[in-house]
Protein backbone atom coordinates (compact mmCIF):
# COMPACT_ATOMS: atom_id res chain seq x y z
CA UNK A 1 0.00 0.00 0.00
CA UNK A 2 1.79 3.43 -1.23
CA UNK A 3 0.74 5.93 0.99
CA UNK A 4 2.05 9.41 0.80
CA UNK A 5 3.95 10.05 3.80
CA UNK A 6 1.82 13.29 5.51
CA UNK A 7 -0.44 15.58 4.77
CA UNK A 8 1.31 18.94 3.36
CA UNK A 9 -0.16 21.79 5.33
CA UNK A 10 -3.36 23.46 3.91
CA UNK A 11 -2.30 25.89 1.09
CA UNK A 12 -0.18 22.94 -0.43
CA UNK A 13 -2.46 20.58 -1.33
CA UNK A 14 -2.93 18.90 -4.80
CA UNK A 15 -6.86 19.51 -5.71
CA UNK A 16 -8.69 16.79 -5.88
CA UNK A 17 -12.14 17.62 -6.81
CA UNK A 18 -14.34 20.57 -7.78
CA UNK A 19 -17.45 21.63 -7.59
CA UNK A 20 -18.29 24.10 -9.25
CA UNK A 21 -22.07 26.66 -9.59
CA UNK A 22 -24.17 23.26 -9.06
CA UNK A 23 -27.63 23.67 -8.70
CA UNK A 24 -29.91 20.99 -8.15
CA UNK A 25 -33.37 21.65 -8.53
CA UNK A 26 -36.18 18.72 -7.26
CA UNK A 27 -39.09 18.23 -9.26
CA UNK A 28 -38.47 21.61 -11.05
CA UNK A 29 -39.43 24.09 -8.03
CA UNK A 30 -37.50 23.02 -5.34
CA UNK A 31 -34.12 24.44 -4.96
CA UNK A 32 -32.18 22.36 -3.04
CA UNK A 33 -28.66 23.44 -3.70
CA UNK A 34 -28.02 27.29 -5.70
CA UNK A 35 -24.85 28.27 -7.30
CA UNK A 36 -22.57 25.81 -4.82
CA UNK A 37 -18.75 25.75 -5.00
CA UNK A 38 -16.64 23.54 -3.62
CA UNK A 39 -13.02 22.74 -3.94
CA UNK A 40 -11.83 19.97 -2.44
CA UNK A 41 -7.68 19.40 -1.96
CA UNK A 42 -6.09 15.94 -1.20
CA UNK A 43 -5.99 15.63 2.32
CA UNK A 44 -8.94 17.58 3.26
CA UNK A 45 -11.12 16.76 6.45
CA UNK A 46 -14.06 18.58 4.95
CA UNK A 47 -17.05 19.07 7.73
CA UNK A 48 -20.38 19.94 6.02
CA UNK A 49 -22.28 22.04 8.86
CA UNK A 50 -25.93 23.29 8.52
CA UNK A 51 -29.24 23.31 9.35
CA UNK A 52 -31.66 20.35 8.41
CA UNK A 53 -32.72 20.78 4.70
CA UNK A 54 -30.13 23.01 3.75
CA UNK A 55 -28.66 20.15 1.13
CA UNK A 56 -25.62 18.71 2.62
CA UNK A 57 -27.33 15.07 1.68
CA UNK A 58 -28.06 15.98 -1.21
CA UNK A 59 -23.99 17.94 -2.06
CA UNK A 60 -22.70 13.62 -0.86
CA UNK A 61 -24.93 12.64 -3.18
CA UNK A 62 -24.24 14.92 -6.30
CA UNK A 63 -20.59 14.10 -5.47
CA UNK A 64 -21.44 10.19 -4.91
CA UNK A 65 -22.62 10.46 -8.70
CA UNK A 66 -26.21 8.71 -7.27
CA UNK A 67 -27.72 11.82 -8.92
CA UNK A 68 -26.52 14.39 -11.63
CA UNK A 69 -26.29 18.04 -11.13
CA UNK A 70 -29.30 20.38 -12.87
CA UNK A 71 -26.78 22.70 -13.70
CA UNK A 72 -23.34 23.13 -13.06
CA UNK A 73 -19.93 20.56 -12.98
CA UNK A 74 -18.14 18.35 -10.70
CA UNK A 75 -14.55 17.63 -11.67
CA UNK A 76 -12.48 15.22 -10.26
CA UNK A 77 -8.83 15.56 -11.03
CA UNK A 78 -7.91 13.34 -13.47
CA UNK A 79 -11.36 11.92 -14.06
CA UNK A 80 -13.27 9.50 -11.64
CA UNK A 81 -12.03 5.71 -11.37
CA UNK A 82 -14.44 2.71 -9.83
CA UNK A 83 -12.85 3.05 -6.73
CA UNK A 84 -12.34 6.24 -5.69
CA UNK A 85 -15.28 7.05 -3.75
CA UNK A 86 -16.21 5.32 -0.33
CA UNK A 87 -19.32 6.23 1.52
CA UNK A 88 -20.66 5.81 4.94
CA UNK A 89 -24.36 6.39 5.72
CA UNK A 90 -26.17 7.32 8.79
CA UNK A 91 -27.25 3.69 9.24
CA UNK A 92 -24.63 1.32 8.91
CA UNK A 93 -26.08 -0.17 6.07
CA UNK A 94 -24.82 -3.82 6.36
CA UNK A 95 -26.37 -6.80 4.52
CA UNK A 96 -27.75 -8.62 7.67
CA UNK A 97 -27.53 -12.16 5.46
CA UNK A 98 -23.76 -11.38 5.00
CA UNK A 99 -20.83 -12.27 7.67
CA UNK A 100 -18.76 -8.89 8.54
CA UNK A 101 -15.80 -10.09 5.98
CA UNK A 102 -18.64 -10.61 3.36
CA UNK A 103 -20.01 -7.15 4.30
CA UNK A 104 -16.34 -5.52 3.56
CA UNK A 105 -15.37 -7.98 0.28
CA UNK A 106 -18.55 -5.90 -1.38
CA UNK A 107 -17.09 -3.47 -3.29
CA UNK A 108 -14.26 -6.07 -4.57
CA UNK A 109 -17.00 -8.56 -5.32
CA UNK A 110 -18.75 -6.12 -7.23
CA UNK A 111 -15.46 -6.13 -9.19
CA UNK A 112 -15.51 -9.73 -9.55
CA UNK A 113 -12.61 -10.26 -7.00
CA UNK A 114 -13.32 -13.50 -4.88
CA UNK A 115 -13.37 -12.81 -1.23
CA UNK A 116 -9.41 -15.52 -1.11
CA UNK A 117 -7.96 -12.75 -3.84
CA UNK A 118 -8.71 -10.25 -1.07
CA UNK A 119 -8.82 -11.43 1.97
CA UNK A 120 -5.48 -9.30 2.85
CA UNK A 121 -7.18 -6.27 1.93
CA UNK A 122 -10.36 -6.79 4.14
CA UNK A 123 -8.09 -8.14 6.83
CA UNK A 124 -6.27 -4.71 6.69
CA UNK A 125 -9.54 -2.94 6.95
CA UNK A 126 -10.99 -4.62 9.61
CA UNK A 127 -7.12 -4.22 11.57
CA UNK A 128 -8.03 -0.51 10.86
CA UNK A 129 -11.38 -0.27 13.08
CA UNK A 130 -9.91 -3.03 15.34
CA UNK A 131 -12.40 -5.54 14.17
CA UNK A 132 -10.37 -8.39 13.03
CA UNK A 133 -11.44 -10.54 15.71
CA UNK A 134 -15.00 -10.20 14.40
CA UNK A 135 -14.72 -11.13 10.86
CA UNK A 136 -16.84 -14.18 10.85
CA UNK A 137 -19.40 -12.83 12.81
CA UNK A 138 -22.98 -11.84 11.68
CA UNK A 139 -23.99 -7.96 12.06
CA UNK A 140 -27.08 -8.66 14.46
CA UNK A 141 -23.80 -10.03 16.87
CA UNK A 142 -22.06 -6.84 16.92
CA UNK A 143 -23.04 -3.08 18.54
CA UNK A 144 -24.32 0.18 17.12
CA UNK A 145 -20.65 1.25 17.05
CA UNK A 146 -19.25 -2.23 15.80
CA UNK A 147 -21.59 -2.05 13.14
CA UNK A 148 -20.47 1.30 12.01
CA UNK A 149 -16.97 0.38 11.87
CA UNK A 150 -17.51 -2.41 9.81
CA UNK A 151 -19.58 0.03 8.01
CA UNK A 152 -16.13 2.31 7.57
CA UNK A 153 -14.20 -1.08 6.88
CA UNK A 154 -16.19 -1.26 3.96
CA UNK A 155 -15.97 2.40 3.04
CA UNK A 156 -11.63 2.24 3.52
CA UNK A 157 -11.19 -1.25 1.65
CA UNK A 158 -10.69 0.08 -1.98
CA UNK A 159 -8.04 2.94 -0.55
CA UNK A 160 -10.57 5.25 -1.87
CA UNK A 161 -9.61 8.71 -2.88
CA UNK A 162 -12.46 10.20 -1.34
CA UNK A 163 -14.55 9.05 1.61
CA UNK A 164 -17.89 10.48 2.09
CA UNK A 165 -20.02 10.40 5.17
CA UNK A 166 -23.33 11.53 5.55
CA UNK A 167 -24.49 12.08 9.79
CA UNK A 168 -22.28 8.35 10.04
CA UNK A 169 -22.31 8.82 14.23
CA UNK A 170 -25.62 10.55 14.66
CA UNK A 171 -27.49 8.00 16.23
CA UNK A 172 -24.98 6.54 18.53
CA UNK A 173 -24.51 7.52 22.44
CA UNK A 174 -21.97 10.20 22.78
CA UNK A 175 -19.71 7.91 24.53
CA UNK A 176 -19.39 5.53 21.44
CA UNK A 177 -19.38 8.83 19.07
CA UNK A 178 -16.29 9.97 20.71
CA UNK A 179 -14.90 7.00 20.55
CA UNK A 180 -15.25 6.79 16.49
CA UNK A 181 -14.47 10.38 16.32
CA UNK A 182 -10.69 9.38 17.83
CA UNK A 183 -11.18 6.11 15.50
CA UNK A 184 -11.51 8.36 13.16
CA UNK A 185 -8.81 10.87 13.26
CA UNK A 186 -6.37 8.30 13.65
CA UNK A 187 -7.16 6.50 10.93
CA UNK A 188 -6.72 9.60 8.61
CA UNK A 189 -3.62 10.40 9.97
CA UNK A 190 -2.61 6.73 8.80
CA UNK A 191 -4.13 6.50 5.33
CA UNK A 192 -3.75 10.21 4.69
CA UNK A 193 -7.03 10.41 3.08
CA UNK A 194 -9.57 12.68 2.41
CA UNK A 195 -13.16 13.45 3.95
CA UNK A 196 -15.88 14.91 3.56
CA UNK A 197 -18.10 14.74 6.86
CA UNK A 198 -21.42 16.06 7.08
CA UNK A 199 -22.67 16.65 10.98
CA UNK A 200 -25.31 18.57 12.57
CA UNK A 201 -22.79 19.01 15.64
CA UNK A 202 -20.28 22.46 15.87
CA UNK A 203 -18.39 20.23 18.26
CA UNK A 204 -17.71 17.36 15.61
CA UNK A 205 -16.90 19.23 13.27
CA UNK A 206 -13.97 21.34 15.11
CA UNK A 207 -12.85 18.36 16.03
CA UNK A 208 -12.41 16.55 12.72
CA UNK A 209 -12.07 19.00 10.42
CA UNK A 210 -9.64 21.42 8.92
CA UNK A 211 -12.01 22.92 7.43
CA UNK A 212 -15.87 23.70 8.39
CA UNK A 213 -18.18 24.57 4.92
CA UNK A 214 -20.90 26.45 6.96
CA UNK A 215 -24.14 25.83 4.61
CA UNK A 216 -27.67 28.11 4.76
CA UNK A 217 -30.45 27.26 3.22
CA UNK A 218 -33.48 27.91 1.38
CA UNK A 219 -32.02 27.52 -1.00
CA UNK A 220 -28.84 25.09 -0.13
CA UNK A 221 -26.01 26.91 -0.88
CA UNK A 222 -22.23 27.78 1.06
CA UNK A 223 -22.40 30.42 3.44
CA UNK A 224 -18.98 30.74 4.69
CA UNK A 225 -15.84 28.78 5.78
CA UNK A 226 -14.18 28.26 8.87
CA UNK A 227 -10.79 27.14 8.86
CA UNK A 228 -9.82 25.02 12.07
CA UNK A 229 -5.94 25.54 12.52
CA UNK A 230 -5.34 23.21 15.09
CA UNK A 231 -2.80 20.51 14.69
CA UNK A 232 -2.95 16.80 13.92
CA UNK A 233 -2.75 14.41 16.15
CA UNK A 234 -5.96 15.77 18.17
CA UNK A 235 -6.33 13.99 21.56
CA UNK A 236 -9.31 13.76 24.61
CA UNK A 237 -6.84 17.05 25.60
CA UNK A 238 -7.73 18.91 22.38
CA UNK A 239 -11.39 18.42 23.64
CA UNK A 240 -11.02 20.43 26.80
CA UNK A 241 -8.76 23.03 25.66
CA UNK A 242 -8.95 26.86 25.21
CA UNK A 243 -8.75 26.66 21.50
CA UNK A 244 -11.40 24.53 21.24
CA UNK A 245 -13.63 26.17 23.07
CA UNK A 246 -12.71 29.16 20.83
CA UNK A 247 -13.00 26.95 17.99
CA UNK A 248 -16.41 25.94 18.50
CA UNK A 249 -17.64 29.79 19.45
CA UNK A 250 -16.24 30.78 16.14
CA UNK A 251 -17.88 27.84 13.88
CA UNK A 252 -21.10 28.21 16.29
CA UNK A 253 -21.39 32.22 15.32
CA UNK A 254 -20.69 31.49 11.63
CA UNK A 255 -23.70 28.58 11.70
CA UNK A 256 -25.82 31.59 13.47
CA UNK A 257 -25.10 33.80 10.53
CA UNK A 258 -25.96 31.27 8.07
CA UNK A 259 -29.35 30.62 9.52
CA UNK A 260 -29.98 34.66 9.59
CA UNK A 261 -28.60 35.69 6.53
CA UNK A 262 -31.09 37.24 3.96
CA UNK A 263 -33.74 34.88 2.79
CA UNK A 264 -33.71 32.40 4.98
CA UNK A 265 -36.64 31.60 6.96
CA UNK A 266 -36.25 30.44 10.92
CA UNK A 267 -36.51 26.86 10.45
CA UNK A 268 -36.24 24.76 13.50
CA UNK B 1 -15.81 -5.84 49.19
CA UNK B 2 -15.13 -9.29 48.55
CA UNK B 3 -17.77 -10.69 50.29
CA UNK B 4 -20.32 -8.11 47.99
CA UNK B 5 -18.53 -9.78 44.93
CA UNK B 6 -19.37 -13.31 46.25
CA UNK B 7 -22.36 -12.41 46.73
CA UNK B 8 -23.57 -11.09 42.83
CA UNK B 9 -21.24 -13.45 41.44
CA UNK B 10 -23.73 -15.99 43.47
CA UNK B 11 -26.93 -14.29 42.24
CA UNK B 12 -26.14 -13.85 38.83
CA UNK B 13 -25.59 -17.85 39.07
CA UNK B 14 -29.04 -18.20 40.46
CA UNK B 15 -30.59 -16.63 37.84
CA UNK B 16 -28.77 -17.45 34.82
CA UNK B 17 -30.13 -20.94 36.44
CA UNK B 18 -33.26 -19.68 37.00
CA UNK B 19 -33.43 -18.32 33.09
CA UNK B 20 -31.70 -22.07 31.74
CA UNK B 21 -34.59 -23.87 33.70
CA UNK B 22 -37.39 -21.49 32.18
CA UNK B 23 -35.91 -22.31 28.57
CA UNK B 24 -35.94 -25.66 29.00
CA UNK B 25 -39.53 -26.20 30.47
CA UNK B 26 -40.50 -24.22 27.56
CA UNK B 27 -38.83 -26.74 25.23
CA UNK B 28 -40.37 -29.27 26.65
CA UNK B 29 -43.91 -27.55 26.56
CA UNK B 30 -44.20 -26.72 23.04
CA UNK B 31 -43.76 -29.92 22.29
CA UNK B 32 -46.03 -31.64 25.09
CA UNK B 33 -49.00 -29.32 25.54
CA UNK B 34 -50.16 -30.03 21.52
CA UNK B 35 -49.12 -33.30 22.12
CA UNK B 36 -51.61 -33.94 25.19
CA UNK B 37 -54.21 -31.75 23.38
CA UNK B 38 -54.63 -33.62 20.32
CA UNK B 39 -54.43 -36.74 22.97
CA UNK B 40 -57.27 -35.39 24.92
CA UNK B 41 -59.34 -34.72 21.87
CA UNK B 42 -59.05 -38.03 20.84
CA UNK B 43 -59.79 -39.77 24.17
CA UNK B 44 -62.97 -37.39 24.26
CA UNK B 45 -63.79 -38.14 20.93
CA UNK B 46 -64.32 -41.82 21.42
CA UNK B 47 -66.12 -41.04 25.23
CA UNK B 48 -68.49 -39.81 23.04
CA UNK B 49 -68.85 -42.44 20.45
CA UNK B 50 -69.38 -44.88 23.37
CA UNK B 51 -71.66 -43.12 25.69
CA UNK B 52 -73.86 -41.97 23.24
CA UNK B 53 -73.67 -45.38 21.51
CA UNK B 54 -73.36 -43.27 17.86
CA UNK B 55 -73.56 -45.90 15.32
CA UNK B 56 -69.99 -45.92 13.40
CA UNK B 57 -72.07 -45.36 10.20
CA UNK B 58 -72.25 -41.87 11.59
CA UNK B 59 -69.60 -41.08 13.79
CA UNK B 60 -66.89 -44.08 13.81
CA UNK B 61 -64.31 -43.71 16.72
CA UNK B 62 -61.21 -43.21 16.68
CA UNK B 63 -60.17 -47.43 17.24
CA UNK B 64 -62.57 -47.49 14.23
CA UNK B 65 -61.17 -45.01 11.87
CA UNK B 66 -57.30 -46.26 12.91
CA UNK B 67 -58.55 -50.40 12.09
CA UNK B 68 -60.16 -48.60 8.52
CA UNK B 69 -56.57 -46.98 7.67
CA UNK B 70 -54.64 -50.15 8.62
CA UNK B 71 -57.17 -52.82 6.66
CA UNK B 72 -57.33 -49.94 3.68
CA UNK B 73 -53.82 -49.27 3.38
CA UNK B 74 -53.11 -51.18 0.00
CA UNK B 75 -55.82 -48.30 -1.52
CA UNK B 76 -54.92 -45.59 0.63
CA UNK B 77 -51.57 -45.43 0.23
CA UNK B 78 -51.58 -45.94 -3.61
CA UNK B 79 -54.25 -42.73 -3.59
CA UNK B 80 -52.00 -40.92 -0.70
CA UNK B 81 -49.03 -41.33 -3.34
CA UNK B 82 -51.34 -40.12 -6.12
CA UNK B 83 -52.26 -36.96 -4.48
CA UNK B 84 -48.58 -36.36 -3.13
CA UNK B 85 -47.37 -36.38 -6.28
CA UNK B 86 -49.78 -33.81 -7.47
CA UNK B 87 -49.51 -31.82 -4.69
CA UNK B 88 -45.88 -31.81 -4.86
CA UNK B 89 -45.75 -31.26 -8.63
CA UNK B 90 -47.86 -28.34 -8.53
CA UNK B 91 -45.68 -27.08 -5.31
CA UNK B 92 -42.75 -26.93 -7.37
CA UNK B 93 -44.08 -25.34 -10.67
CA UNK B 94 -45.26 -22.43 -8.55
CA UNK B 95 -42.10 -22.31 -6.78
CA UNK B 96 -40.05 -22.01 -9.98
CA UNK B 97 -43.40 -19.87 -11.90
CA UNK B 98 -43.54 -17.25 -8.91
CA UNK B 99 -40.02 -16.40 -8.31
CA UNK B 100 -39.37 -16.46 -12.00
CA UNK B 101 -42.21 -14.22 -12.31
CA UNK B 102 -41.66 -11.92 -9.75
CA UNK B 103 -37.75 -12.03 -10.78
CA UNK B 104 -39.54 -10.67 -14.33
CA UNK B 105 -41.73 -8.18 -12.36
CA UNK B 106 -38.96 -6.78 -10.93
CA UNK B 107 -36.64 -6.22 -14.13
CA UNK B 108 -39.62 -4.66 -16.10
CA UNK B 109 -42.40 -2.44 -14.61
CA UNK B 110 -43.82 -2.50 -17.93
CA UNK B 111 -43.77 -6.32 -17.40
CA UNK B 112 -45.07 -6.18 -14.39
CA UNK B 113 -48.08 -3.26 -15.49
CA UNK B 114 -49.50 -5.89 -18.41
CA UNK B 115 -49.55 -9.15 -16.36
CA UNK B 116 -49.85 -8.43 -12.60
CA UNK B 117 -53.58 -8.19 -13.17
CA UNK B 118 -53.95 -11.37 -14.79
CA UNK B 119 -52.11 -12.83 -11.78
CA UNK B 120 -54.71 -11.23 -9.35
CA UNK B 121 -57.43 -12.39 -11.56
CA UNK B 122 -56.22 -15.65 -11.44
CA UNK B 123 -55.85 -15.99 -7.68
CA UNK B 124 -59.39 -14.12 -6.52
CA UNK B 125 -61.61 -16.30 -9.04
CA UNK B 126 -62.29 -19.40 -7.18
CA UNK B 127 -60.89 -22.63 -8.25
CA UNK B 128 -63.96 -24.75 -7.69
CA UNK B 129 -65.87 -22.28 -10.17
CA UNK B 130 -62.22 -22.56 -13.03
CA UNK B 131 -61.79 -26.11 -12.25
CA UNK B 132 -64.85 -27.73 -14.28
CA UNK B 133 -63.59 -25.65 -17.67
CA UNK B 134 -59.75 -26.77 -17.09
CA UNK B 135 -61.08 -30.20 -17.44
CA UNK B 136 -63.07 -29.94 -20.76
CA UNK B 137 -60.08 -28.21 -21.84
CA UNK B 138 -57.57 -30.21 -20.92
CA UNK B 139 -57.14 -33.72 -21.97
CA UNK B 140 -54.81 -35.58 -19.28
CA UNK B 141 -56.31 -35.83 -16.11
CA UNK B 142 -52.82 -35.14 -14.32
CA UNK B 143 -52.35 -32.23 -15.94
CA UNK B 144 -55.45 -30.96 -15.38
CA UNK B 145 -55.24 -31.40 -11.49
CA UNK B 146 -51.35 -30.36 -11.51
CA UNK B 147 -53.03 -26.81 -13.29
CA UNK B 148 -55.77 -26.20 -10.13
CA UNK B 149 -53.61 -26.85 -7.73
CA UNK B 150 -50.95 -24.35 -9.31
CA UNK B 151 -52.85 -21.70 -9.68
CA UNK B 152 -53.65 -21.97 -6.18
CA UNK B 153 -50.48 -21.90 -5.13
CA UNK B 154 -48.45 -19.85 -7.12
CA UNK B 155 -49.83 -16.63 -6.46
CA UNK B 156 -48.83 -16.26 -2.53
CA UNK B 157 -45.39 -17.60 -3.61
CA UNK B 158 -45.77 -14.36 -6.54
CA UNK B 159 -46.64 -11.36 -4.23
CA UNK B 160 -44.39 -12.83 -1.45
CA UNK B 161 -41.19 -12.74 -3.52
CA UNK B 162 -42.11 -10.01 -5.75
CA UNK B 163 -42.69 -7.40 -2.41
CA UNK B 164 -38.64 -9.12 -1.28
CA UNK B 165 -37.45 -7.78 -4.37
CA UNK B 166 -38.50 -4.82 -3.82
CA UNK B 167 -38.02 -4.10 0.33
CA UNK B 168 -34.75 -3.84 -0.72
CA UNK B 169 -33.11 -1.13 1.64
CA UNK B 170 -32.30 2.32 -0.53
CA UNK B 171 -29.40 2.66 1.07
CA UNK B 172 -28.22 -0.82 0.31
CA UNK B 173 -29.31 0.29 -3.20
CA UNK B 174 -27.26 3.48 -3.61
CA UNK B 175 -24.39 1.69 -2.33
CA UNK B 176 -24.88 -0.66 -5.23
CA UNK B 177 -24.84 1.97 -7.36
CA UNK B 178 -21.87 4.16 -6.41
CA UNK B 179 -20.53 0.67 -7.01
CA UNK B 180 -21.11 0.39 -9.99
CA UNK B 181 -22.83 -2.89 -9.79
CA UNK B 182 -24.95 -4.24 -12.96
CA UNK B 183 -28.47 -5.34 -12.52
CA UNK B 184 -27.04 -9.27 -12.19
CA UNK B 185 -25.44 -8.56 -9.20
CA UNK B 186 -28.01 -6.25 -7.74
CA UNK B 187 -30.46 -9.26 -8.48
CA UNK B 188 -28.21 -11.99 -6.99
CA UNK B 189 -26.40 -10.29 -4.16
CA UNK B 190 -29.17 -7.67 -2.99
CA UNK B 191 -32.60 -8.12 -3.73
CA UNK B 192 -32.52 -11.89 -3.81
CA UNK B 193 -31.85 -12.25 -0.21
CA UNK B 194 -33.66 -9.57 0.78
CA UNK B 195 -36.49 -11.53 -0.83
CA UNK B 196 -35.66 -15.18 1.02
CA UNK B 197 -37.71 -14.38 4.19
CA UNK B 198 -40.50 -13.61 2.19
CA UNK B 199 -40.15 -16.05 -0.60
CA UNK B 200 -40.13 -18.41 2.91
CA UNK B 201 -43.13 -17.09 3.86
CA UNK B 202 -44.98 -17.56 0.75
CA UNK B 203 -43.69 -21.15 0.66
CA UNK B 204 -45.32 -22.39 3.91
CA UNK B 205 -48.90 -20.84 2.58
CA UNK B 206 -48.39 -22.14 -0.76
CA UNK B 207 -47.74 -25.65 0.46
CA UNK B 208 -50.53 -25.53 2.54
CA UNK B 209 -52.34 -24.48 -1.00
CA UNK B 210 -51.47 -26.85 -3.55
CA UNK B 211 -52.64 -29.48 -1.16
CA UNK B 212 -56.05 -27.46 -1.17
CA UNK B 213 -55.75 -27.22 -4.91
CA UNK B 214 -54.70 -30.81 -5.39
CA UNK B 215 -58.15 -31.94 -3.31
CA UNK B 216 -60.36 -29.84 -4.64
CA UNK B 217 -59.25 -30.13 -8.49
CA UNK B 218 -59.85 -33.91 -7.71
CA UNK B 219 -63.49 -33.58 -6.17
CA UNK B 220 -64.52 -31.43 -9.46
CA UNK B 221 -62.45 -34.20 -11.59
CA UNK B 222 -64.54 -36.97 -9.94
CA UNK B 223 -63.84 -39.88 -12.46
CA UNK B 224 -62.13 -42.79 -10.47
CA UNK B 225 -60.10 -45.76 -11.53
CA UNK B 226 -56.41 -46.69 -11.25
CA UNK B 227 -54.78 -43.44 -10.46
CA UNK B 228 -57.42 -41.68 -8.16
CA UNK B 229 -56.07 -39.60 -4.89
CA UNK B 230 -57.38 -39.62 -1.82
CA UNK B 231 -60.54 -36.56 -2.39
CA UNK B 232 -61.92 -39.15 -5.11
CA UNK B 233 -61.58 -42.27 -2.01
CA UNK B 234 -63.14 -39.70 0.03
CA UNK B 235 -66.38 -39.06 -2.21
CA UNK B 236 -66.22 -42.72 -3.17
CA UNK B 237 -66.64 -44.23 0.32
CA UNK B 238 -68.92 -41.21 1.01
CA UNK B 239 -71.57 -43.03 -1.42
CA UNK B 240 -70.91 -46.28 -0.67
CA UNK B 241 -71.39 -44.86 3.00
CA UNK B 242 -68.00 -46.06 4.43
CA UNK B 243 -67.77 -43.42 7.12
CA UNK B 244 -64.88 -44.92 8.99
CA UNK B 245 -62.82 -44.91 5.31
CA UNK B 246 -63.58 -41.23 4.87
CA UNK B 247 -62.11 -40.60 8.12
CA UNK B 248 -59.25 -42.76 7.23
CA UNK B 249 -58.57 -41.16 4.16
CA UNK B 250 -59.30 -37.30 5.61
CA UNK B 251 -56.63 -38.10 8.51
CA UNK B 252 -53.81 -38.55 5.40
CA UNK B 253 -54.44 -35.39 3.97
CA UNK B 254 -54.56 -33.48 7.45
CA UNK B 255 -50.96 -35.20 8.07
CA UNK B 256 -50.18 -34.59 4.90
CA UNK B 257 -51.01 -30.80 5.14
CA UNK B 258 -49.00 -31.09 8.90
CA UNK B 259 -45.86 -32.61 7.20
CA UNK B 260 -45.52 -29.95 4.10
CA UNK B 261 -46.08 -27.29 6.89
CA UNK B 262 -43.68 -28.49 9.07
CA UNK B 263 -41.40 -29.27 6.07
CA UNK B 264 -41.37 -25.81 4.70
CA UNK B 265 -40.88 -24.45 8.53
CA UNK B 266 -38.05 -26.78 9.09
CA UNK B 267 -36.41 -25.22 5.77
CA UNK B 268 -37.18 -21.34 6.84
CA UNK B 269 -35.44 -22.04 9.74
CA UNK B 270 -32.43 -23.71 8.48
CA UNK B 271 -32.12 -20.80 5.94
CA UNK B 272 -32.51 -17.77 8.51
CA UNK B 273 -31.50 -18.77 11.50
CA UNK B 274 -28.41 -17.33 11.28
CA UNK B 275 -29.18 -13.51 10.53
CA UNK B 276 -33.17 -13.10 10.36
CA UNK B 277 -35.16 -11.85 13.01
CA UNK B 278 -37.68 -14.16 12.92
CA UNK B 279 -35.29 -16.75 13.39
CA UNK B 280 -33.73 -15.27 16.62
CA UNK B 281 -34.50 -16.00 20.32
CA UNK B 282 -33.76 -12.89 22.34
CA UNK B 283 -33.91 -13.43 26.15
CA UNK B 284 -36.41 -10.55 26.85
N1 LIG C 1 -35.37 13.25 -3.83
C1 LIG C 1 -35.85 14.46 -3.48
N2 LIG C 1 -36.98 14.91 -4.04
C2 LIG C 1 -37.46 16.13 -3.69
N3 LIG C 1 -36.91 16.93 -2.81
C3 LIG C 1 -35.77 16.54 -2.20
C4 LIG C 1 -35.19 15.26 -2.50
N4 LIG C 1 -34.07 15.11 -1.76
C5 LIG C 1 -33.98 16.23 -1.03
N5 LIG C 1 -34.99 17.09 -1.29
C6 LIG C 1 -35.16 18.42 -0.70
O1 LIG C 1 -33.96 19.12 -0.84
C7 LIG C 1 -33.67 19.86 0.32
C8 LIG C 1 -32.30 19.47 0.86
O2 LIG C 1 -32.37 18.13 1.33
P1 LIG C 1 -31.12 17.38 1.97
O3 LIG C 1 -31.57 16.01 2.32
O4 LIG C 1 -29.95 17.50 1.08
O5 LIG C 1 -30.89 18.23 3.29
P2 LIG C 1 -29.85 17.95 4.48
O6 LIG C 1 -29.05 19.17 4.64
O7 LIG C 1 -29.13 16.69 4.27
O8 LIG C 1 -30.85 17.81 5.70
P3 LIG C 1 -30.68 16.91 7.02
O9 LIG C 1 -29.69 17.61 7.87
O10 LIG C 1 -32.05 16.92 7.63
O11 LIG C 1 -30.25 15.57 6.59
C9 LIG C 1 -34.78 19.60 1.29
O12 LIG C 1 -35.68 20.70 1.23
C10 LIG C 1 -35.46 18.37 0.79
O13 LIG C 1 -36.81 18.40 1.05
MG1 LIG D 1 -29.11 14.70 5.28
Amino acid sequence: MTLPSSIPPMGQRDKLLEMSNVDKVFGGNVVALKDMNLTVNQGDFISLLGPSGCGKSTALRLISGLMRPTSGHINWEGGQKTGDLGVVFQEPTLMPWATVEQNVWLPFRLRGKSLADVQDEIMWALKMVGLEKFQKSYPRELSGGMKMRVSIARSLVTEPRLILMDEPFAALDEITRHKLNNDLLELRDKLKCTVIFVTHSVFESVFLSDRIVVMAARPGRVSSEVTVDAPYPRTEEFRTSADYAELCRKASDALHGAMNEHGARASA
Amino acid sequence: MSTTDMNTAAIVDEEELRYARAEKREKIAKWLLPVVVIALAVFLWDRMVVWNDIPHYILPGPGLVLETLIQDWGMLSDALIVTLKITLAALAVAVVGGVGLAILFTQSRYFEMSFYPFAVILQVTPVVSIAPLIFIYVDSRIAGLLLCAWIVAFFPILSNTTLGLNSTDHNLRDLYKIYGATRWQRLRYLQLPTALPYFLGGLRIAGGLSLIGAVVAEYVAGTGGIGSGLAFRILEAGYRLNIPRMFAALLLIAATGVVIFTAASLLSHALLHKWHESAIKRES
